[in-house]
């Protein structure tokens, strides 16, 4: 096959590993994925509450070509359906988003949030089992005391390995509205969950108790105009984050100049561009995603159309704006009457900052390098991935001729949308979710 | 159950294939609104800005095209304040587009979905402005339910609540131009003729019992357009009642009926 090396920032070979249901439901459909902050371990979460965590496989002498596979670790129901019986709302157990802590022992620690309940997950690995209780037999019944004449020292022996998973906090009713974020602190200790209209912080320690930092609720709500729709906190800085609401804006706060961070310290948005107006220019102005880069210097939000890094020192404009599928300008009626329009991308940076990612229809995904200007756009798919190749750059045709590989704008598969990728920390290994499949994608190993 | 077969083998793709769960018993109100039929492709559709067609030579584009828009959010709201729990910035982002389409329609606009004869232009405006009352009064009584009931259930926040911030919201919007919106960049609804120009609409996602006879009445009538008399569907008189209440909002105002009576 032929390597198309010079349109590609990374030559990414097609999936060592594909992830996907037998059966596509509802419920198998990804909805979040995070790689955890070494990127040893990946993290999916479903519509159906459940949550499935790859490990990296360690790199083997045998098996050279096996190395960096994701493989199952553990996969758990970290939600459940339940029902509201005051609003006599049923909530949904899809899980919005999970966001890894740093860790720090043995142990893994993630957060899984639905709409309404955060939950704090302990993962573990058991690979020894203690035996010779004095009070239980090896079966765990209960010995009756006076049978024991003689006492013995419990002892470690080893078992197959056992990963299991303990829900070991549950921070809930802290949200009338729908959890849209979650972002663990830099001090580890605290973390934010956001809604539609308010941003809480919680401590790990206390569940029945979460200081609300953001409330744009107003006093009467036939004047809501606006809600957030991401936040994430500053990589260093604990006391900074932002966050991005329905009308294209990113308001940045420092909790330590007041409580409730009502007042922003920083307002970043760009004006209307006057000859794009249109009666969408507000939906698709709404930013759908924002995550601070690595260093801590930039942020990158989303909305309908494009990608736009932001510096923190300049809130006028955004530094840079890359265009995702700009084709899509001219149907936004049609994409506003099926919805489409609504829909919430995702985006991601690389480990160094230099290139950013983000989904698309047709299960295509676009990556711009942010040094070299170029840009390339690749699809999630079965048929065009086969082992040892090499992915294939893909192109829209817009109009006129479409030329042999070229795909026309009219043919393009709106219900194959990819929403959520995720980037390993440090190496050129990506994970994109199209709908139920999970695709890895490595950097060509040398 | 769970992610525990492997297939395949060799050094290649690796397949994992996920034994499906049971499946649970979905709540009707638990439902989301199902996602219609995605159209096979999008074409591009500016019909109606060219002065040749001749629904354009006769009608001010922005007129039909806002007037379709504007049923179109019309059925996108009230099904969205169906829902059992609404999705908020869904919501709010189609009641500001909805606001932009109205402010754009209000100095001229007369209102398509009736059918002949046309209705008077008083009657038109004070129903757009009804309409604007009625919306609002819907939305603002669904959050204002939402509100209320997050005052029963909610948890006491400490400390940090010094009381509720409203955001400063302007009213409406500024009234935008309706040529200044309608540039050549925007797609409107994209058909050919009036005739079809709702037929891509695919209301089987507004059905409800209440929606179905109002899905027909909305095809417009052309209001004008010479040889295009349209072959709307017959609008029955029970329809168009139901329509205007549609419009006028029954929870909160009383109308005479419109007109086409």
């Amino acid at each position: 096959m032929k390597c198309f090396s010079r349109y590609l920032p990374y030559i990414f070979r097609p999936p060592n590993t594909i992830l996907s249901s037998s059966c596509h439901t509802e419920a198998d459909i990804i909805s979040t994925v995070e790689f955890n902050h070494t990127g040893e371990l990946l993290a999916t979460g479903d519509k159906g509450g459940r949550v499935v965590i790859f490990q990296r496989e360690q790199e083997s002498k045998n098996q050279v070509h096996r190395r960096g596979e994701y493989n199952v670790y553990s996969t758990f129901q970290s939600h459940e359906p339940e029902f509201d019986y005051l609003k006599s709302l049923e909530i949904e157990e899809k899980i919005n988003k999970i966001r890894w802590l740093p860790q720090q022992n043995a142990a893994y620690f993630l957060l899984s949030t639905n709409d309404k309940t955060v939950k704090l997950w302990k993962v573990s690995e058991r690979d020894k089992r203690p035996e010779g209780y004095n009070l239980k037999d090896e079966e765990g019944r209960l010995r009756d005391p006076s049978t024991i004449t003689t006492l013995r020292v419990p002892v470690l022996r080893p078992m197959d390995l056992m990963v299991e998973a303990t829900p070991r906090r549950v921070f809930a009713n802290a949200h009338t509205y729908h959890i849209n974020s979650i972002s663990v602190n830099s001090d580890y200790e605290t973390y934010m969950s956001a809604d539609d209209l308010r941003i809480n912080l919680w401590n790990f320690e206390i569940t029945n108790q979460s200081f609300n930092i953001v409330d744009i609720k107003p006093a009467n709500m036939e004047e809501l105009t606006e809600v957030i729709t991401a936040a994430e906190f500053h990589p260093h800085h604990c006391n900074t984050f932002v966050y991005s609401s329905s009308k294209g804006t990113i308001r940045l706060c420092d909790m330590r100049a007041s409580a409730l961070c009502d007042r922003h310290t920083k307002f970043f948005e760009e004006p209307e561009d006057p000859s794009n107006r249109s009666f969408f220019s507000e939906i698709i102005s709404s930013i759908s995603d924002v995550k601070f880069s690595h260093s801590g210097r930039y942020i990158m939000t989303r909305d309908y159309l494009t990608v736009k890094v932001w510096d923190l020192n300049m809130e006028n404009r955004p530094i840079e704006t890359y265009q995702v599928h700009d084709y899509l300008r001219s149907k936004l009626c049609s994409l506003y009457e099926n919805d489409c329009i609504f829909d919430k991308f995702e985006c991601v940076w690389n480990g160094s900052d230099s290139v950013i990612m983000t989904g698309s229809y047709n299960n295509f995904f676009r990556m711009f390098d942010r040094n070299t200007k170029r840009d390339v756009t690749l699809e999630a798919s079965r048929e065009n991935s086969k082992p040892r190749a090499i992915l294939k750059p893909r192109k829209v045709c817009v109009g006129g001729k479409r030329r042999k590989d070229e795909i026309s704008v009219d043919s393009l598969d709106f219900s194959k949308k990819i929403l959520h990728t995720a980037w390993h920390p440090s190496e050129n290994i990506i994970a994109v979710a199209a709908t139920n499949n999970l695709y890895i994608f490595q950097d060509k190993v040398n | 159950m769970g992610w525990n077969q492997r297939l395949g083998g060799g050094s290649g793709v690796w397949l994992f294939r996920r034994t499906p769960i049971s499946e649970r018993m979905m709540l009707s109100k638990g439902l989301k609104r199902k996602r219609e039929e995605e159209e096979e492709g999008l074409a591009v559709d500016t019909w109606w800005l060219d002065p040749g067609h001749p629904a354009v030579a006769q009608a001010p584009a922005a007129t039909a095209a806002s007037s379709s828009l504007f049923d179109l959010s019309v059925l996108k709201l009230h099904h969205s304040l169906r829902q059992s729990e609404p999705d908020l910035r869904h919501l709010v982002l189609v009641v500001n587009t909805l606001r932009r389409i109205q402010a754009s329609m209000a100095p001229a606009a007369t209102l398509p979905p009736v059918p002949s004869p046309p209705p008077a232009p008083g009657v038109a405006d004070s129903l757009l402005a009804s309409s604007d009352a009625a919306l609002s009064a819907s939305m603002a009584s669904l959050l204002e339910d939402l509100s209320h009931i997050e005052g029963l259930s909610q948890v006491p926040q400490p400390l940090a609540d010094e009381g509720p911030l409203g955001r400063p919201t302007a009213g409406a919007p500024p009234s935008l131009g309706a040529l200044d919106l309608l540039g050549p960049a925007t797609g409107c609804l994209l058909d050919d003729s009036l005739e079809g120009l709702f037929e891509d609409i695919d209301t089987s996602m507004y059905d409800s019992e209440l929606w179905a006879p109002a899905s027909e009445s909305l095809k417009p009538g052309p209001v004008e357009g010479p040889g295009k008399e349209e072959t709307t569907p017959e609008l029955d008189e029970a329809e168009l009642d139901y329509l205007m209440d549609v419009l006028v909002g029954t929870q909160a105002l009383e109308r005479p009926p419109g007109p086409g009576r």
